[in-house]
Order: C-alpha cells, then sequence, then structure tokens
C-alpha cells in the first residue's frame, strides 16, 4: 500500500510531490495522459502574478503572494528558465485609474512587495511600444515570466530521482474507500494507497465524485493565444495587463522565457479539454491586445493554441481534506493565480498529512537541484569545451532554437524521459521554434527511434493515437535502411 | 585566414564554390550542416530540373550530382555535419560540429547560402484543433523520400505551391488518396507545369479562393473544413465543404532562411524577407555576398545556379581586386504591380555590359509591357505575353540605358495591354 498516491501531474500535482519526496513515504504520481505537464500546465501565459488580484483574505490571496517567493526559490535551484520581468496594469482611459488603485490596496493587503502607481510618462518610459492612450499603470515588480512545463517537470525530477513513482498513460477511472485507505482503479489494475491528492486539474470534481459527491464543479475554460517570432519578443520588456472593463479581463502581453512574445488569452467555457483554436477567438484576442500595444506585428506568430484552464464555480481555490473521506485531500480549481501558488499549496497539503501523522521522516540522504544545458545560452568558450567533453553537443538537430543532439539524448535519457516528439519539445526546446519542427521533426523521430528503441511508426507526436507516420512507403523505410 | 567561406552545400554554395574556384581563388571552404551536400535537391526525387541549365530533365539528386561532381575537380574543401551559429560585421564565422568542435573561421570574403524555411500552420493561423497529420509539404517530402514512410493516407493540400503539388502527386503514386488542392489566392502559387502533371493528371481538384476554416481530430486529423473566400478575404458562409482527411500538407509559402544574416548586422529587403544586394549579389557588408533561396525564393533551381555563379565570381572578385569601384548606384524600386526585384540597388562600376533583375508581379497580367523608368523616362521595355505570380520574370538591363537613367532610382512598372 502507498502511503499517498498523487492524482494528475500537472504543476500542482508536481509541486505536491517534489515537497512530498523529501520525506520517508511510499508517494506514487497517477498521470491520465502520456507525460506530465501536459493539460493546463503547458498551455497558459506562462506568468507567475505578483499578487495583486485576488481578493484579500482568500486562499488564493495568501498562496499567491508565498507561491511567487518560492517558485523563484525552486527555479534557481533546478535550473528552471525564470525571469522575474515584473508587471504594469495599463489603465488605457481616466475611468480606469481607479482600478489601478483597487488592485494597489487589493496587493498592500495581500502583502506583495515594491508596488507602485505610475504616471503615464512614468509608464511609457518603462514601455515605449504602449498605446498613446495610456493614462497611468501599476507596476509589480514581483511579477515573473517562467517556463511552465519545465517547472512542473523539474519537480517531478527530482521526486522520482528520490524515490517517487510516477506512472503515465494511468488514468484514475474509479476510487472506493478501503481499510485504512482507497483503492483507485488504474488501466490494468488498481493502486491501493493510505491517502490520495488529487490534482486532477479540469478533471478533479469528476475525480472527486468518484469517492464522494463533490461540493464545487469544475468550468473547464479555454484561453486562445499567439506565439510570435522572437522578432517580436523585444517588443515590450514587462508583463502587460489591461483593467477589466465591459468587453471582459482584457488580454496581456507578455515576453516569454525563450524571447518571444506571447498574446492572449480569451474566456470562453468549454466541455473538457477543448484545445482548439477559432478564428473568432483569436480575431478577439488580436484586437484586444493591440489596444495596449498597437503595433504587435502579428505577421510574425509562428503558433496560435489554446489551454483549459480549470474555473471554477466558487471563487476560490478548493484546498482541504474532504470532510466524508478521511485522508482524500483535494487541490483543486487550480485557475490562475494557481500556477502561481504552486508550491505554496503544496505546503498545504504537506501541513495536512503532517496534521493526520502520515508524513514520515525527512530523508537524510535527499538529493534536491537540477542542471539543465542550453547549449545555445553559453558563451564560446563553454560551447568548446562542453563539444570537447561530449561531441553530441556539436550536433544542431533544432536549428531555430539551436538545440543539439545532446540535449535531446538528455531529454531521452533523463529521470522522467521524453517518448514523443513534443516531449523532446518540451524538454530540450526542439521544434519550439519559427519553423515548428518541420525540420528538425524527422530528425527528432530518428533519434527517439534509435534511442529508445522504438519503432518508427509507433512514434507520436504527443498524446496517444496521434502517430506520425501510417505506413512504409512502397519501397520501404526500414527494409531501405 | 580563408580566402572564402560559404554558409551551406546546396545549390547555391554549390555554383558559388564552382564558379570561385573557376575564376581562380584557391582558399575556399563550404559549411553544410548536413551530412551530405546537395540542400533540398535530395529529397526532390521527380524530374524537371535542369531544362534551362543543362537543355535536358534531371532528377533533384542528380541536378545536384553534376555539380557536386564538378566540386570533386576542384580544391575546394567541404566541412559536413557543421552548424554556422553566427557570423560576425567583421567576417569571422562561429560554427559547431562533432568533429571539429567550436570554430571561429576567419574569412576575407562570405556567400551566404542558407536556403529558406516553409512557413507553418503557425504562420497562416489556420484555427482548430493541433492533432498530428499536419505537416509542411516539405517535412512530408523528406520523410517520404529520404525515410521511406508515409505520414496519411487521406490527404489534403492546402495551398498550390510547387512542394504541395509534387507532394500531390507523390502520395498519389504511393498508394495515398488526395482528395483536393485548396488555394487561398484567385491563382495558383505553382508552375503551370506542375499544376498540369501533379493535379489535373490524377484528376485532383484545384479549388482556388478557398481555405481551410476548421481542422478538426484529438490525436490525429479526422476532418478539415474548407470554405470559399470572398473579395474580402473572408470565408463566405454557407460554402462549407467536409474532407475526410488523415493529412493536411501545408505549401503557403517559403521564407528565406536570415537568422545570421540578422544577425551580422545586414540590411534586409521587407519584401523579399533577403539581405538587400547589389548588382554582383554583395550585402550591405562589403565581401558579404548572399544567392539562391535565402535572398529569393525561386521557382527553378537553375536560376539559383546562375545567380550564384554570379556570387561567387564576385566574391573571388572582391578577393582578389578589391571591392568594386565607387561611383555612380542606382535604387531599382518595385512598381505597383511588383511584389519586389532583386538587387535592389545597381553600382553602375560593377556592371560591365548588363546586369540582370528578377521580380514578381502580384497579379496575373495578360499580355504586358514591363517598363523600366527613371524619373518619368521609360529607360527600356520587355514585351511578355503572360505574367504571373508563380512565376518568376528575369529582364537583363544594358549598362548603356542604366547611365541614361535621369535620376538615381529605376521603377519598374507592368503596363498590361
Amino acid at each position: 500500500m502507498y502511503d499517498i498516491a498523487i492524482i494528475g501531474c500537472g504543476v500542482i500535482g508536481a509541486a505536491a510531490a517534489y515537497a512530498l519526496s523529501r520525506y520517508d513515504n511510499r508517494v506514487v504520481i497517477l498521470e491520465a495522459e502520456n507525460d506530465v505537464a501536459d493539460c493546463t500546465t503547458k498551455a497558459n501565459s506562462a506568468i507567475l502574478h505578483a499578487g495583486y488580484d485576488p481578493a484579500p483574505g482568500t486562499r488564493m490571496a495568501r498562496l499567491n503572494v508565498r507561491g511567487v517567493a518560492l517558485a523563484k526559490e525552486i527555479c534557481a535551484k533546478l535550473d528552471v528558465s525564470y525571469k522575474q520581468c515584473g508587471s504594469l496594469v495599463l489603465a488605457l482611459d481616466e475611468k480606469e485609474l481607479p482600478h489601478l488603485q483597487h488592485l494597489f490596496e487589493n496587493g498592500t493587503a495581500n502583502g506583495v512587495p515594491g508596488m507602485k502607481i505610475l504616471s503615464r510618462e512614468e509608464t511609457l518610459a518603462m514601455e515605449p511600444s504602449l498605446s498613446e492612450k495610456v493614462c497611468g499603470a501599476l507596476w509589480a515588480p514581483s511579477a515573473a515570466i517562467v517556463n511552465p512545463w519545465e517547472y512542473a517537470l523539474a519537480m517531478t525530477e527530482v521526486a522520482v530521482r528520490n524515490g517517487v513513482e510516477l506512472r503515465r498513460s494511468c488514468k484514475v477511472t474509479d476510487a472506493e474507500a478501503i481499510e485504512g485507505g482507497y483503492r483507485l482503479t488504474v488501466p490494468g489494475g488498481t493502486v491501493e494507497t493510505r491517502c490520495v491528492i488529487n490534482a486532477a486539474g479540469i478533471w478533479a470534481d469528476k475525480v472527486h465524485s468518484m469517492v464522494e459527491p463533490a461540493n464545487f464543479r469544475i468550468i473547464p475554460t479555454r484561453g486562445e493565444y499567439y506565439l510570435l517570432d522572437k522578432s517580436e519578443g523585444t517588443r515590450v520588456s514587462h508583463v502587460i495587463f489591461q483593467c477589466p472593463n465591459a468587453l471582459g479581463k482584457g488580454v496581456l502581453v507578455a515576453p516569454t522565457v525563450h524571447g518571444n512574445l506571447l498574446v492572449g488569452p480569451n474566456a470562453e467555457p468549454v466541455e473538457g479539454n477543448d484545445t482548439s483554436c477559432t478564428s473568432s477567438g483569436l480575431e478577439f484576442v488580436k484586437t484586444t491586445a493591440q489596444r495596449s500595444v498597437p503595433s504587435i506585428n502579428f505577421g510574425e506568430s509562428i503558433r496560435s493554441f489554446a489551454g483549459v484552464r480549470a474555473n471554477l464555480d466558487v471563487d476560490d481555490f478548493i484546498i482541504g481534506e474532504e470532510p466524508e473521506a478521511p485522508g482524500w485531500i483535494d487541490l483543486a480549481g487550480m485557475k490562475s493565480p494557481g500556477l502561481s501558488a504552486a508550491p505554496a499549496v503544496a505546503e498545504e497539503a504537506v501541513a495536512i498529512l503532517q496534521q493526520r501523522g502520515v508524513l514520515g521522516a525527512e530523508k537524510a540522504d535527499y538529493k534536491d537541484g537540477r542542471r539543465h544545458i542550453r547549449f545555445k545560452e553559453l558563451s564560446a568558450e563553454e560551447k568548446a569545451a562542453l563539444v570537447r567533453e561530449q561531441p553530441a553537443y556539436g550536433r544542431v538537430i533544432c536549428r531555430c532554437e539551436t538545440i543539439t543532439e545532446g540535449e535531446i539524448l538528455a531529454a531521452l535519457h533523463s529521470e522522467v524521459p521524453a517518448t514523443t516528439i513534443d516531449g523532446v519539445k518540451r524538454r530540450a526546446g526542439a521544434g519550439m521554434g519559427r519553423c515548428q519542427g518541420g525540420f528538425c521533426g524527422p530528425r527528432v523521430l530518428e533519434l527517439i527511434s534509435r534511442e529508445l528503441g522504438i519503432d518508427p511508426l509507433d512514434i507520436l507526436q504527443d498524446k496517444n493515437g496521434s502517430n506520425v507516420l501510417v505506413s512504409e512507403t512502397k519501397v520501404g523505410g526500414k527494409s531501405n535502411g | 585566414m580563408v580566402d572564402l567561406v560559404i554558409i551551406g552545400g546546396g545549390p547555391a554554395g554549390l555554383a558559388a564554390a564552382c564558379k570561385a574556384w573557376e575564376s581562380g581563388l584557391r582558399d575556399i571552404l563550404i559549411l553544410e550542416r548536413d551530412k551530405e551536400l546537395g540542400g533540398i535537391l535530395n529529397q526532390c526525387i521527380h524530374n524537371g530540373f535542369g531544362l534551362h541549365r543543362f537543355g535536358e530533365q534531371l532528377t533533384g539528386p542528380e541536378y545536384a550530382g553534376r555539380f557536386i561532381a564538378m566540386l570533386k575537380n576542384t580544391g575546394v574543401k567541404v566541412q559536413l555535419d557543421t552548424m554556422v551559429l553566427e557570423v560576425t560585421p567583421d567576417k569571422k564565422v562561429h560554427c559547431v560540429s562533432k568533429e571539429y568542435g567550436y570554430q571561429i573561421i576567419e574569412a576575407k570574403s562570405i556567400v551566404l547560402g542558407m536556403g529558406c524555411r516553409e512557413r507553418t500552420r503557425g504562420a497562416i493561423g489556420t484555427p482548430g484543433t493541433r492533432p498530428a497529420g499536419v505537416y509542411t509539404a516539405g517535412a512530408a517530402q523528406r520523410y517520404v523520400n529520404m525515410e521511406g514512410y508515409l505520414v496519411g493516407r487521406r490527404v489534403l493540400i492546402l495551398g498550390s505551391g510547387d512542394i504541395g503539388l509534387i507532394m500531390a502527386r507523390r502520395m498519389t503514386l504511393e498508394g495515398a488518396k488526395v482528395l483536393a488542392c485548396v488555394e487561398v489566392m484567385p491563382y495558383s502559387g505553382g508552375l503551370t507545369r506542375n499544376i498540369v502533371q501533379c493535379l489535373n493528371d490524377f484528376d485532383i481538384p484545384l479549388y482556388l479562393s478557398h481555405t481551410i476554416v476548421d481542422i478538426q481530430g484529438k490525436n490525429r486529423v479526422e476532418k478539415a473544413i474548407v470554405a470559399e473566400i470572398g473579395p474580402d478575404r473572408k470565408p463566405i458562409p454557407g460554402t462549407e465543404m467536409e474532407f475526410d482527411v488523415d493529412t493536411i500538407l501545408l505549401s503557403v509559402g517559403l521564407i528565406p532562411e536570415n537568422e545570421l544574416t540578422k544577425q551580422a548586422g545586414i540590411e534586409m529587403d521587407p519584401r523579399t524577407k533577403g539581405a538587400i544586394v547589389y548588382e554582383n549579389m554583395e550585402t550591405s557588408i562589403p565581401g558579404v555576398f548572399a544567392c539562391g533561396n535565402v535572398v529569393q525564393v525561386h521557382d527553378l533551381v537553375d536560376f539559383v545556379s546562375g545567380e550564384s555563379e554570379l556570387a561567387g565570381a564576385a566574391a573571388a572578385s572582391y578577393v582578389q581586386n578589391g571591392p568594386v569601384a565607387e561611383g555612380r548606384v542606382l535604387t531599382v524600386r518595385p512598381g505597383a504591380d511588383l511584389g519586389y526585384t532583386l538587387p535592389q540597388r545597381i553600382r553602375l562600376e560593377g556592371v560591365e555590359k548588363s546586369t540582370n533583375v528578377s521580380f514578381r508581379v502580384r497579379r496575373i497580367c495578360g499580355r504586358s509591357t514591363i517598363l523600366v523608368k527613371s524619373g518619368d523616362t521609360v529607360i527600356a521595355r520587355f514585351k511578355r505575353d503572360r505574367l504571373a505570380p508563380g512565376e518568376m520574370e528575369h529582364i537583363a538591363l544594358p549598362r548603356v540605358l542604366l547611365d541614361r537613367a535621369p535620376v538615381d532610382e529605376v521603377t519598374i512598372e507592368i503596363e498590361e495591354a
């Protein structure tokens, strides 16, 4: 019997696994998809919010501010791409100025450090590309941008290194209470555990209702985005928000840690994980963003995508033990600022488990930390030394992002190895660039096949069923060598 | 210090190298990122290459083979499996390879021949889900022709660029069903001969002024919804057609691969998305030349070879004789019906007898006169029966006429009969 089963390995499940891996417990993560961070965590605004949005006194307010402080430490320790660039909320109309004041007061009550309300001139001096209509802005220096899937992946890797078991393509389809815990139905069998952490994201209400009727309801809400080429990546250098107005919450314009420009999202309730893009949604994103930054060149778009966030019918996170199901802990409704709050949410779970007396002693031989070699970020001397030592770093596979064979091999043999083309993309960055894998896709496929011994016909783009190839040609691939 | 470093061992780099050698340069190095020379020609196993150049129909590998054979008779050095990471304005080439590690090579002259890449779904913003089964035509071509794998069984081609047309035929020959080719513009983006030989001969319909408005399918493409495009370039409601396909191949344009060029600070032309070049293919950095698809997207490799020989000879001359003499410089401007012109600048001292100008029109024109104007004066005229955006046009401007230009600017215009 496991001590703790974590259902879902998005950023919340990953943060919980990372926190729990310090303790001497049997922990298993059950992830429905074939990779970690493969739902909400991989498609969002990639922002660690400062924390002035949530109403004071809510869990969201407390955990957001604590979470971003922890995130900064974790990203440094685990070598996750992170940049504290700060954020600006714009008033694009005199009538929006009181809202900035309201956010400032919220933020002050929530303990957000360093905020300031800027004049029009100060704002434009910081961000010359902004609309002439800007009347002022709320500056929050603690906001940051992050690589969200690397963040989740890094925490999972350290957890796995320290004994946490990760099962992918392992969807929990039923749960029942048994003596001293729960029995979870998974493909090909069951998992028995003393405690459950429900971090099932947009499915958290359905997972909860496997044991007890849920008193909360997830409203999956889709947000569509544009990702623009690096040629647009310096259009702004801070995260640019708008005030909510009659047209909605507004969309953001932000640099990404990879040097691109991210624009979005809209917000539309959908059924389940519906991540399709619509022309109307993308048009809304484009025109709304141009209110803040009119000069964005959408001709430089390299991808449009959508993600679904786990909005909730109540205005706070759901964190705690289900009263009718002892040992069943929900970490649910992790809409924005869920990414920001993740490590603080994990602390809450740890505290609950500690109270229940489930937590073991802290491991003496705990192995924290992580290093991610990013060839293109090295100096010429460092590159030369690395290639001398490991020649695989001398072969560039993804030319748009300058990702080397060495980095792809590292992704294929990491503690949470990639098994798909997109899995390699999320770990090494190959295919993230302007040609979107057109050039490196076949080469990455070849490396996956060679390194993991998978038949090319069985190699997936991303999720199960997303095979890249359908058959050999008449002359044949394998026979052709 | 190397006399000439050529970046890219595709058709552009090969022709530039051969010509520079022929012009007397002896210290030439080609840096090629792939494991063999030939570039994209290696996956173009269809014929039709070389008609202009060799007067016969060759396959892509055969065409490349002719130049590789020529290169073998020279002392040009080739370094394969080597990626250039940076070109500095003072002509230092940073590159990396498994075999040679990280190198910084100083060059007296450089030819940029990096070719182009395909536009993707992201660039055109096709709505819908993002399943597997959406590939650029060139990526599919690589899987089929180089790796021996088929990417799908029921195929829709979006865009009527040449690679898409070629792949319509190729997929059909491999047993796949190509249901249609869909083109957003009212005319095809490819060569007429490819429409005939790759679509018509296989009864594959071409829908002009149509586009994909929705891609459906969770993990692999299941359906594509196609609609007609109105004059406002928006889909016309009620014209939707549903195609049951597992694959969508994109042939929606090529973009010159100019990251190194931009990084070096070379002046760019937003129209060609390539470097601004003079009559001898020299860029804004003296001694750095650009040729082939990196400087303008060609239809026919034969013209890539010609353009690259010009660059190779010019690089040799730069090393041997120094820069082109100073003198009058004419700016070449595209008129309203032209997408661009190349070169963008002509140094009269660099023109011996005549200089070529190539361009593309932006719409289909019937019987027309190409007017070369300087101010209000027409300095040259050329007759054509037809001009189409899918076919690059070339004119030769004699030095004697250029000398007569009253102002330092020439504009190329189309007068339709």
